[in-house]
């Protein structure tokens, strides 16, 4: 049939859109402020176990310079 | 209210597999310096079957990528799994296996492809025993990893944890379906796949490699190792996820470029292409990343020779991954593929980037599980970085050089449309190329004999109550 809806070619683009919405996503929920001070936190972690550097005076140190 | 215990790390496994990834370095590249020498001077092949290049070649790199790349990276995953969850890692008797099963994997390599005995796919040489054994090794791995992470003590899964996260899940899915094989005997199989098939299954398996094995594992060692030994956070937590996330998605379809021109249909090749060129921005973004933690902090390269191998590594990463992309465009790779330009590109990526991170995270992994407060001498580790990078700059610029001349040598035509140079003359005009990649290579293997005895050194002057100290760490049990 030659006016099939779904060859392989809307599918390949639907699958692009697809793939393109999800990225799309992804940069949304990393982005939001909302998911700014939980990260903030993971990206202290490495040094979560050195009492003497301490995650409170590192804390401030990237996150919070503008 | 806090309610401090103590306990213990284990730091035994990543001992072990620290020490091995030294020893594996300097065999494999012995092994690399070997053979570009016989591609230099053919008489090294000694005229014997076990000592030709054909079967040295895989050796090389299964002891380069599986057995040194292997060992650092479960030396640095084990290693900063435990520390980014605070707590011990899971199965302990587990990862005693996967120490001593890799080990043996390692072995039987080294026994078989000198023998001969392959299933001649690159970089899935191994014949099915040894498969086999691989495939419960990394699921054991995967058990050790994964039951870390669950019964970790912080709330956030720390993004280095999802590099070395990917990289585990992935090659066992890859190892498993390129593997599937119908053995005939105990040491001669056949692929389930064959013709056009067997080809896209094999490089699907070979790209993906090097984008889990060679690069989402390395980028799980640098997101802890450059934060750590720069004393800063990683510089955009966001952009890390968005990178993951990107290059995950990317990766497995870039697989094509590797065989342009073939029988594989033209719509697959011109996909790998596209994803390819796609694939420089994921790529710079982990390179970004990594570089930008320095930031504010760049006066430390000057005293730190352990950060300017963690830095340089991320140089040689984001150059490798720009010229992947160009050498993945068609027209270049009519001219690039079969030549030098490739082995060039394969080691800027290797050398320049999977083993400097490497060397870098060991420099600051080894004296903190052996209880030291730093290597032996920092001036070596200066004079072992220096090495490194003078040996990486001379195979690539040789190999640049060569891969060119080849490449423009090959296609040249005269009017009357025969061929203007034989293939043994571009052969000739390789050869000082050769000899300079023999030098590159001999001085960066040197230079791992210098860390090899900085090592010897620092694990020498380790007390054993020292080294029982350094695993111990306090949890705070409070909220
Ligand atoms: C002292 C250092 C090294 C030397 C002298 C060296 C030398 C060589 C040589 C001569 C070849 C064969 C090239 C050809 O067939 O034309 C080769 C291939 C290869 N080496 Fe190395 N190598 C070294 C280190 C490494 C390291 C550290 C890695 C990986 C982490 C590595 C990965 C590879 C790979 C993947 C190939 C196959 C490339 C392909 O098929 O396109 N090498 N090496
Ligand atoms: C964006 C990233 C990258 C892209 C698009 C890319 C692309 C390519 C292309 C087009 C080839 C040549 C294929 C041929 O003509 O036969 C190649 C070969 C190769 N690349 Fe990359 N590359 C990338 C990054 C890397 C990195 C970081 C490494 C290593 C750590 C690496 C390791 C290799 C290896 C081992 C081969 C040789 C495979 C073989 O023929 O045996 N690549 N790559």
């Amino acid at each position: 049939m030659p006016d099939v809806l779904f060859d392989t070619g809307t599918i390949r683009g639907l699958g692009t859109l697809l793939i393109f919405v999800a990225f799309i996503g992804v940069v949304i929920w990393a982005y939001s402020a909302r998911r700014k001070p939980s990260f903030d936190e993971a990206a202290l972690l490495p040094f979560a176990d050195e009492p003497q550097m301490g995650g409170h005076a590192l804390s401030v140190s990237r996150s919070t310079q503008q | 209210m806090n309610t401090a215990t103590s306990t213990a790390y284990n730091y035994r496994v990543v001992r072990q597999f620290a020490i091995m990834t030294v020893v594996w370095g300097i065999v494999g590249m012995l092994v690399g310096v070997l053979i570009a020498a016989q591609l230099a001077w053919p008489d090294l092949n000694m005229n014997l079957p076990w000592t030709s290049f054909g079967r040295l070649r895989p050796l090389h790199t299964n002891a380069v990528i599986f057995a040194f790349g292997g060992c650092a990276l479960f030396a640095c995953s084990y290693y900063s799994v435990q520390r980014t969850c605070q707590t011990t890692l899971f199965a302990p008797k587990l990862a005693a296996f996967t120490f001593w099963g890799w080990q043996l994997v390692i072995l039987l390599a080294a026994i078989t492809l000198p023998l001969g005995i392959t299933t001649s796919k690159e970089y899935a040489e191994l014949e099915w025993p040894i498969d086999i054994l691989i495939a419960v090794v990394w699921v054991s791995y995967a058990i050790v990893f994964f039951g870390t992470l669950i019964k970790r003590r912080t709330s956030h899964i720390y993004v280095g944890n999802w590099f070395f996260g990917a990289f585990i899940l992935t090659v066992a899915l890859l190892h498993i379906v390129n593997n599937l094989e119908l053995p005939v005997h105990l040491t001669k199989s056949y692929s389930v796949y064959s013709g056009a098939t067997d080809a896209m299954v094999q490089w699907w398996y070979g790209h993906n490699a090097v984008g889990f094995f060679l690069t989402a594992g390395f980028l799980g060692i640098m997101y802890y190792f450059v934060p750590k030994q720069a004393g800063r956070p990683v510089y955009s937590y966001r952009l890390s996820i968005v990178h993951f996330w990107a290059l995950i998605a990317v990766y497995i379809w870039a697989g094509p470029h590797h065989l342009h021109y073939t029988a594989l249909p033209d719509w697959a090749q011109s996909l790998g292409m596209v994803m390819s060129l796609i694939l420089l921005a994921p790529s710079w973004g982990g390179m970004i990343n990594g570089m930008m933690t320095l930031s504010g902090a760049w006066h430390k390269l000057r005293s730190d020779p352990i950060l300017r191998f963690l830095v340089v590594s991320l140089a040689f990463y984001g150059m490798s991954t720009f010229e992947g992309p160009m050498m993945s465009i068609k027209t270049v790779n009519a001219l690039s593929h079969y030549t030098d330009w490739t082995i060039g590109h394969v080691h800027a990526g290797a050398l320049g980037w999977v083993a400097m991170v490497s060397i870098g995270a060991l420099y600051h992994l080894i004296p903190k599980v052996f209880g030291r407060d730093n290597m032996h001498s920092i001036g070596l580790i200066n004079v072992h970085f220096w090495m490194s990078t003078i040996g990486t700059v001379l195979y690539i610029a040789s190999m640049w050089v060569n891969g060119i001349a080849q490449g423009l040598m090959w296609r040249a035509v005269n009017e009357d449309g025969t061929l203007t140079y034989s293939f043994a003359e571009a052969l000739d005009a390789s050869h000082p190329g050769f000899v300079v990649r023999v030098l590159g290579g001999f001085i960066f293997f040197a230079g791992m004999l210098v860390m090899a005895y900085n090592t010897w050194k620092t694990v020498a002057a380790a007390k054993p109550e020292e080294v029982a100290a350094c695993a111990k760490y306090t949890v705070e049990g409070a909220h």
